[in-house]
Order: C-alpha cells, then sequence, then structure tokens
C-alpha cells in the first residue's frame, strides 16, 4: 500500500494542467463533416489521460482513436456506431456522455426530479402560508375599536 | 417529525462521506477490460521471427496463456522481464508475446539483451491487434483462456504479487473449468 | 536556519488557533468578558506566525534556497522573480499554505471589523474559525510541511515550475479563488454561532450578509480568472471542461449564491432563517469539499495535486469532522418553528425561493454528475465517465429557467404581488426581449432551439433589470437625481443580475455560433474560420528568458482589410525539457480570433489549429460585472450609517451622564 502511495505520489507530483496540440489533420468534404468529427472527438476520452477528450490529448492511443473516428466516418458509420465501436475495445469509460439505463436513470431525471421536488416545497410553503392566516383568529369588535383608537392618536386611559 | 427532516443533511453528508472513503487510494485510471468474456478478436499478424508466417486467434487456444504486450520503447517492459523469464522457465507458464508498434530490429535487440520467455511472438507494428484488444499503454498482459476467450487484463508491470494476487487465481479457474 | 523559524511559526500558529478556539468560546458560554477578551489578540497573533511563516518560504523560492524540498521540486534559479513568487503556491504543500494564510487573515479581519457586534456573538464566530484554523494547521504541519529540508545532499539547482504554472494566471487565480472558499468560512461560522447561542435573527443575517458577498465576489473572480487562465494558456480554446476540480470551484459559487439570495430574504423579511443557515454550512462544507478532491486523488483530474491517500485520509477525517459536527448541531438546535409570517405565491420571497431552489437543484446536480462515477464504481457497476455531454444537457435548462425567474422575479413586491399587475408589466420587456433575441440571432446567422433559449434567457434579465432600474429612477427632480438616489445595495444588485446576463449570454454565443478548425498549412497559405481569413505567412525561431521557441505569423483579414497579426510559437523549455504550445488571439469585446501551432506534418506544412469565438470575453467581463457588484453591495450606506448613529447616540447618552463623549471608533 506504502509502495503504491509512493509510486502514485511520483507518478502524479508532476501534475498541472495539460497542454493539447494538433498532431495531424484530417481531410473532410464539407465544413458539416468537419464539425461532426471536431464534435465526436471532444466528446470521446482518453482512457490513459488524466481526463482529456482524445481531442486535446496528446497520448499515442488518441491518436490511434481518432484515426478510428475518422475511418469509420469515411466509410459512413454514424455517431453512434463510431462511439460504440470505440466503446467495445475500451469500455464505457471513453464516452463522456453517460448511457442511459438502469444505472444511471437517477442521474439523467435528477435535474427534473430537483426541481419539480422543489416546486412542490414551494407550493407547500404558500399553502401553508395562506392557511396560516385563515387560521388566525379575527380581532372581536371591541379589539378593532381599541386599535383604532391608540392608531389615531387617542388616549383612552380608562381602557386597560 | 419536522424535527426528523433536520437530519436528512447529515445523513446525506455521512453517505457521500463514505463513498469518498472507498474512493481514497484506487487509482481511477485503473480501467477493466472491456473484452472479460469475449473472445480475442479476430486477426492475421506476422510472427515476429517469421515474415512468412502468419498467425491467427488460433496460437491462443488449446492451453491457457498469458498474452503480454510489450515493445522495446517502454520502461516499465524492461523492469517487468526479468519476471516473466522466471515465470516461463521456472513456473512453465505460457506466454505469448504480442510486440505492440515497434520495430523488428529494436524487438529483436530488446529480446537478445534480456531474454525471450514467449512461446511465440505476435509482431504488431501499426496496433491494430492492440487496437481491438482496447490496449491503452504497454505493458499489458491478458490472461486468455482455452478457448481464447479473455478472462483478466492487468495493466501495468507483471510481479510476482501481480501473479500472486491477480493473475494465478483467474489462470485456476480458467483451468479449472475446460 | 529561516526553514527551522518557519516551521516554529506554524507550530505557534498552531498553538494561538487551539487557544482561540477554546478561549472564547468558554467565555461566551459561560458569560465571562474577560475570557471573551482574548479572541482579537489571539486572532491578531495567530495572522502574524501564519504570515511569518508564509514570508519565511516566499523568502526561500526568492533567494533560490533549493534545501527546502518544496522550493527545489517548484523553481529554479533561471525562473524570473515574479514567477518564482507565485511558484510559492504552485504545489500542495505551499497552497496549503497560503489556504490557511488566507484563514488567518479572514480571522483578523472578522475581529477587526465587528466592533458594533455583540461581543459573545463575536467571540463565538471566531472560536468556530479558530477551530477551523486547528485542523487545517495540524493537516499542514503534520502531512504537507512546506520546510522539509533536502539536507545534506542540497540539489546544485530546482526542477523548475510547470512551464504551464509560469503565467500570469498562476499569479492571481489561487490566491482570488482561496479568498472565496476561504471567506466561506466566515459564513459558516456565524451560522455556528447563531445555531450555539440560540441568536438566529434578522439581525444575524445582516451581520452575515457583507462577508458572505465578498466572499461570493472573490470566488467569481477566482473562477472566471481560471477559464480565461485555461483558455489562453492550454491551446485548445476552451473555457470550461466540466472537469471535477472545476466542479469542486462551481459548487460552492452555486451554493453561495442561493446564500446570498437567502440571506437577503432573512435580513429583510426574518423568514427562511433554518434554510439560510443550513446553506452557510453546506456552501463551506463544499469548499472543504473541494479542497479535498483536488489533493486526494479520488478523482481523475489534469488539474489535481500531487495526492497521496495518507493525505487524502487526513482531509477527509478533517472534513468529516467539520461537516458532520456543524450538521449534527444544526439538526437538533436549528429552529422548527416558523415564523407566522404570511407571503403571496408570487411575493418576491416566493420568487426568491424558487430561485433557491433551482439553484440548489444545480448545485447538487453538479455533485451528483462529479461523484457518481466513484459511486458506481464502489458498487460494482461499471466505470462511467460522466463530462461535458452530460452537463451541457442538464446544467443549461436550470440555468436558463433561472434566468426567466430572475427577470419576472425583478418586478415582485415583497409580501405580495398582484398576478394580474405583474403580468400586465411583464408584458413589454417580453415583447422587448423576444425582438432582440430575434436580432441577435440573425445577427449570428441560424437559428438553434438552445441558442434561442440561451440568448433569451440572457436578454430577458437585461431588459428586466434596465425597465425596473427605469421605473425606480422616476422622479420629480429628474432622472438623475432619481438615479443617485438608489442605494448601493440597488446597484450592486443591478450589475449583479446584469454580469450574470453577459455570462449567459457568452456561454450561449461562443457554445453555438464558435467555429474550430484545424488545417494544414505551409506558409503563404490562407484559411478560413467564420467569416475571418487567416493567412501563413511564416515561421522562425526566437529566444526567451528560459525556452527557444518556433516562432509563427499569421495576419488575419476580415472582408479584405488586415485586421491583426498573430504570433503563436511553441516554446522549448531548457529546464524540464518540455514543449508547450502559446496560442496567440486577437482579442476583442464581440469575438476572439484565436491561432495555435500544432506538429509539424512534414517539411514545410504545420498543423494549426484556427478558432473563432464570438462573445467569449463577455464570460469573464461578465464574472467581473458580477464581483464588482458584490463589492458595491457592501459598500451601502446602511452598513456605515449604523457606526454614526451608535457613535451619536454614544456621545448624546455621554453627555447626558456627565462623562467625557467617547471618541469615534
Amino acid at each position: 500500500m506504502r509502495f503504491f502511495a509512493v509510486v502514485l505520489a511520483c507518478v502524479f507530483w508532476f501534475s498541472g494542467p495539460a497542454q493539447a496540440e494538433v498532431k495531424e489533420v484530417y481531410d473532410f468534404d464539407t465544413r458539416a463533416e468537419e464539425q461532426r468529427y471536431q464534435q465526436l472527438i471532444a466528446e470521446l476520452r482518453c482512457p490513459k489521460c488524466q481526463n482529456q477528450n482524445i481531442a486535446d490529448s496528446n497520448a499515442p492511443i488518441s491518436k490511434d482513436m481518432r484515426d478510428q473516428v475518422y475511418r469509420m466516418m469515411k466509410n459512413d458509420a454514424s455517431n453512434d456506431e463510431i462511439v460504440n465501436a470505440l466503446v467495445l475495445r475500451f469500455g464505457e469509460f471513453v464516452q463522456y456522455k453517460p448511457p442511459v439505463d438502469r444505472r444511471t436513470i437517477l442521474l439523467w431525471a435528477f435535474p427534473a426530479i430537483a426541481v419539480i421536488g422543489g416546486f412542490l416545497v414551494v407550493a407547500g410553503v404558500v399553502w401553508r402560508s395562506r392557511k396560516r392566516s385563515q387560521d388566525e383568529p379575527e380581532l372581536s369588535e371591541h379589539d378593532k375599536t381599541r386599535a383604532e383608537r391608540m392608531l389615531s392618536g387617542q388616549d383612552d386611559q380608562t381602557d386597560r | 417529525m419536522k424535527r426528523l427532516f433536520m437530519f436528512l443533511p447529515l445523513v446525506v453528508a455521512v453517505a457521500i462521506g463514505i463513498f469518498l472513503f472507498t474512493g481514497l487510494g484506487k487509482d481511477p485510471t485503473e480501467l477493466e477490460s472491456a473484452l472479460i468474456g469475449k473472445p480475442v478478436p479476430e486477426f492475421s499478424l506476422q510472427a515476429l521471427d517469421d515474415p512468412d508466417q502468419t498467425l491467427g486467434t488460433s496460437v491462443l487456444k488449446g492451453q491457457v496463456s498469458l498474452l503480454n504486450v510489450w515493445a522495446e520503447w517502454c520502461p516499465s517492459c524492461w523492469d517487468e522481464h526479468e519476471y516473466l523469464m522466471h515465470l516461463a522457465n521456472d513456473k512453465g507458464v505460457r506466454i505469448v508475446g504480442l510486440n505492440y508498434k515497434d520495430t523488428r530490429e529494436k524487438a529483436f535487440s530488446f529480446l537478445n539483451r534480456l531474454g525471450n520467455p514467449y512461446e511465440t511472438i505476435i509482431f504488431d507494428p501499426q496496433g491494430s491487434l492492440g487496437f481491438d484488444l482496447g490496449v491503452y499503454g504497454a505493458p499489458e498482459t491478458y490472461v486468455i483462456d482455452a478457448e481464447g476467450v479473455v478472462r483478466f487484463r492487468h495493466v501495468g508491470v507483471v510481479n510476482q504479487r501481480v501473479w500472486e494476487e491477480e493473475l494465478l487465481p483467474i489462470i485456476n479457474q480458467a483451468k479449472g473449468n475446460s | 536556519m529561516y526553514p527551522e523559524l518557519g516551521q516554529l511559526a506554524l507550530i505557534l500558529a498552531l498553538l494561538l488557533a487551539v487557544l482561540l478556539s477554546v478561549v472564547p468560546l468558554a467565555g461566551a458560554l459561560t458569560g465571562r468578558d474577560s475570557l471573551q477578551a482574548f479572541a482579537r489578540p489571539l486572532a491578531s497573533g495567530m495572522f502574524v506566525f501564519t504570515g511569518l511563516a508564509f514570508a519565511i518560504l516566499t523568502h526561500a523560492f526568492l533567494v533560490d534556497d533549493f534545501s527546502v524540498a518544496y522550493v527545489a521540486n517548484n523553481s529554479n534559479s533561471l525562473l524570473p522573480w515574479y514567477y518564482k513568487f507565485s511558484a510559492v503556491w504552485g504545489g500542495h504543500e505551499g497552497s496549503l499554505l497560503l489556504w490557511i494564510l488566507m484563514l488567518a487573515g479572514w480571522t483578523l479581519a472578522v475581529a477587526v471589523f465587528s466592533r458594533k457586534l455583540p461581543p459573545v456573538m463575536v467571540s463565538q464566530v471566531l472560536s468556530v474559525l479558530g477551530m477551523i484554523a486547528v485542523g487545517f494547521f495540524l493537516f499542514i504541519i503534520v502531512t504537507s510541511n512546506p520546510f522539509d529540508r533536502l539536507l545534506p545532499n542540497i540539489p546544485a539547482d530546482g526542477q523548475d515550475l510547470n512551464p504551464l504554472l509560469q503565467d500570469i494566471g498562476l499569479i492571481i487565480h489561487p490566491p482570488m479563488l482561496y479568498m472565496g472558499y476561504v471567506g466561506f468560512s466566515v459564513a459558516f461560522a456565524f451560522a455556528i454561532a447563531a445555531l450555539i447561542n440560540g441568536r438566529l435573527d434578522a439581525a444575524w443575517a445582516r451581520w452575515s450578509r457583507p462577508w458572505t458577498t465578498v466572499a461570493w465576489s472573490f470566488l467569481t473572480i477566482g473562477i472566471a480568472l481560471g477559464s480565461w487562465w485555461a483558455y489562453y494558456e492550454l491551446g485548445w480554446g476552451g473555457w470550461w471542461f466540466w472537469d471535477p476540480v472545476e466542479n469542486a470551484s462551481l459548487l460552492p459559487w452555486l451554493s453561495g449564491t442561493a446564500l446570498i439570495h437567502s440571506l437577503a430574504v432573512t435580513e429583510k423579511r426574518g423568514v427562511f432563517k433554518s434554510w439560510t443557515v443550513l446553506l452557510a454550512i453546506v456552501t463551506f462544507a463544499l469548499s472543504l469539499l473541494g479542497t479535498f478532491l483536488v489533493r486526494s486523488g479520488v478523482l481523475t483530474s489534469v488539474h489535481a495535486f500531487a495526492s497521496d491517500p495518507e493525505r487524502g485520509s487526513f482531509l477527509l477525517m478533517l472534513l468529516g469532522i467539520t461537516v458532520v459536527a456543524s450538521l449534527a448541531l444544526y439538526a437538533f438546535r436549528a429552529p422548527v418553528v416558523h415564523v407566522r409570517s404570511r407571503y403571496g405565491s408570487l411575493s418576491r420571497e416566493i420568487f426568491l425561493l424558487l430561485n433557491n431552489v433551482l439553484l440548489v437543484s444545480a448545485t447538487a446536480l453538479v455533485a451528483l454528475g462529479t461523484l457518481y462515477p466513484l459511486v458506481l464504481d464502489y458498487l460494482d457497476m461499471g466505470k462511467l465517465s460522466i463530462g461535458e455531454p452530460f452537463f451541457n444537457a442538464t446544467f443549461s435548462p436550470l440555468a436558463v429557467a433561472a434566468g426567466l425567474l430572475l427577470g419576472a422575479g425583478i418586478f415582485s413586491r415583497w409580501k405580495k404581488t398582484d398576478g394580474g399587475w405583474l403580468a400586465r408589466k411583464l408584458l413589454w420587456p417580453l415583447a422587448l426581449s423576444i425582438l432582440i433575441t430575434a436580432a441577435v440571432m440573425i445577427g449570428y446567422g441560424g437559428f438553434a432551439p438552445w441558442a434561442f433559449a440561451g440568448i433569451f434567457a440572457s436578454v430577458w434579465v437585461t431588459v428586466a433589470t434596465f425597465w425596473d432600474l427605469w421605473d425606480k429612477s422616476a422622479s420629480r427632480q429628474g432622472r438623475l437625481y432619481g438615479l443617485k438616489r438608489q442605494t448601493r445595495s440597488y446597484w450592486g444588485m443591478v450589475l449583479g443580475h446584469l454580469g450574470v446576463a453577459m455570462v449567459m449570454a457568452g456561454a450561449t454565443v461562443v457554445s453555438n455560433y464558435g467555429i474550430e478548425r484545424d488545417v494544414r498549412m505551409v506558409p503563404g497559405d490562407s484559411a478560413m474560420v467564420g467569416d475571418y481569413e487567416i493567412v501563413f505567412r511564416d515561421i522562425g525561431q526566437r529566444r526567451g528568458a528560459n525556452f527557444t521557441a518556433e516562432y509563427g505569423s499569421f495576419d488575419v483579414f476580415l472582408d479584405g482589410e488586415k485586421v491583426s497579426e498573430l504570433h503563436p510559437e511553441k516554446r522549448n523549455y531548457t529546464v524540464g525539457m518540455s514543449m508547450m504550445t502559446e496560442a496567440d488571439i486577437d482579442a476583442g469585446l464581440f469575438r476572439d480570433v484565436f491561432v495555435a501551432i500544432g506538429e509539424r506534418i512534414s517539411d514545410e506544412a504545420w498543423a494549426i489549429r484556427l478558432q473563432y469565438k464570438p462573445l467569449i470575453r463577455w464570460l469573464w467581463l461578465g464574472s467581473l460585472v458580477m464581483a464588482i457588484g458584490g463589492f458595491l453591495a457592501i459598500s451601502d450606506k446602511r452598513y456605515r450609517i449604523r457606526l454614526r448613529k451608535e457613535e451619536k447616540v454614544e456621545a448624546h447618552s455621554a453627555q447626558a451622564g456627565g462623562k467625557p463623549a467617547e471618541a469615534a471608533s
């Protein structure tokens, strides 16, 4: 365990933000294709790096993955097919967009759940506030007159 | 009742704390192979020592073997090689080598210096089989069973601890099944 | 000799922190003024010794004392002096020392600026801050000592600061960020103090508010600086990656924004007290969580510091004790009884509560997305990655919803707003916003649903803010008078909201209408990116202070006219033997043109990255505007008038009592 810690420390101590450098340029027929490629490589993760997509990573494996993306695009593969081909080899880890399945349904549904839940709580707060003021007893006529007198500045000392 | 709600944040915080604690010491970049339980992908590559000999998945069938991905340019491969020699020579483990993104000259010079524990060596200069296997950094070692199905992958150096704790149990399991 | 003194200073500071956590609190709980009086001197002492330790470490860097391990690992004799200075916080140990220095600074500030608060409260607040300090001093002394020596083998020279950190970004980003993170400890301390002494009311909210707002402003600046720095330094033109460390800074920011709004309601109307206290605790807990995530290695990130599990467990323990103790205190002592206040369904209180719902949902979403992979891995359900595609899809709707709510909420009134009145009030702003949004989208060339949503939300907030300003500044003495009459608090709010509108606009436009291209160019080639034509003139060599570089020359044309010359380079740092790409950017208020040199593809040809980034500066300018709004709000008269009033009252009663009037403090 200690050894592992030391190794980790040695590997990571020189950490810092990593730089991106364009290593190769691919030819595309249209701008739209070019954009599609840029988007695909931005959404795929380098399996070896410290959290980088394959667009920005200098690792050799990232280059291989970019090559694969390009090759499959040239063979008219769809985005799903390309991503799946990489997932098949490297695991779900390389997809930055988590799949929607049993495990992640909570994750994807969370914003809706949280907001709706929150709205319900607020609705409850409003409802309770309304109910509370309805429950408050009305002032009796006697008290009302007393109040009016006091507010208008007339001091009636006989009233306790 | 309302008071009980006030404990909710505490409960959530403790739960998160437990998850964070389990994460300590784990290497988040260690990935399990996506091919576990699946057969080794088809390939057709030359043998390192004989360009006329073509190797395919049959070279991994017939008995349980280790598939070791190595290269001359990979520093850790130099470190683990001695132990691989020990496994092959003293323990009789069948190791098939996958020479990954190397040149023949470099590969031979490596073997001449450090010895050859491999029964066969697949020559993969483009890294195509490596890519199909999901290799992301050498050295990597796979346990392949007699049917050519991937049982386990270890990323990194193979040493005594890795052998005893990770690889041997899987090998025994694979042998038991066949 | 000096580094040992530095270590001693830290130990002394720790001792003072221990005293600070115990003595004033004991005094507050038993009612003994003599003990409480120790609070200020102890806070001062803690700051002095922490400052001394920091100064000694800085000195070690500036004189190239490579016998200190930390200096040897992060510096080099060839490093320019200003980078030697900022290298002090370039690594784990030093940045932690900076953290503690900030904590000591904030503690001293609370001690100095809280003369008008009840002394009992001040004692408790300072004691809580002292406890936090104790935890961090222990952490630094036990696991992360910056003064460890490399004797007897002193290296001849240091390993050099990572070239990526040799930049102005490093000089200001961490200090601003830490001012924010650490600043939230004050709001936290106030909340704990209120829970301890049971005095949780509008007055508490008023005292907490300026401290919280200042911390929030600094955090805003810190995050914006990080984004800006990543943009021009890392060479890919990205400004936010939803990386775990980035998310770690966003969490306290989102929660802190909810907190400053909730404090507004509690101060004004005395309601939502329990909720506000909880937010204060949670915000600081998130700051600590961020500190843990960056240094523990639990999550993979390009920004992570050197980490090892031993430090990670210590930090987790620290985090755990703080959070569990404070949340337990909250569970037992937070008020559950409702204030008998009535508010209508469209009252300002409710709008702000809804704002909180959205902000807290966003906080929880980011936290969930960041930690989910860890949870799934623990449960053996696989190793998933959760990144930009997920967060963009889920966070954006929340941001847009918050914007829409903001615009409507600006017109709401405290206690009750008539629905019909509000609807009529919103009609013209709505129409105007739709018009402007349409114009903007046509201008940028094309309709995309998310682009529309984001731009509309941003425009809506802007229009509503100015509309309200117009309404409020109506006066018989003329518009100018009406404007000047508005409080600084109001202007702070205006700037805060305009700032967030700018950030939303920038984020939406650059994401939807920005263009990125990787092209092959030889000198003489030209390529288009958007409407801009980039011509590659030539590439040469140049020398810098501690590097040599390939130096490219590019001309940027728009509609045939030359707009600028850009000189991106590829630097080779002599010491670390590392290579770095420095992009060059033609920065403008409404767009950036970005050029970076990649690999040499052949003898003549280079891979060049070209980017067109519309409105990207608005992201950081908007953040700056938000932060200025925050600083402006706390300089409001009501925080100063109080002092004058108190002096008047004191003078008056002193005269009446025949004592000499007290000097104004």
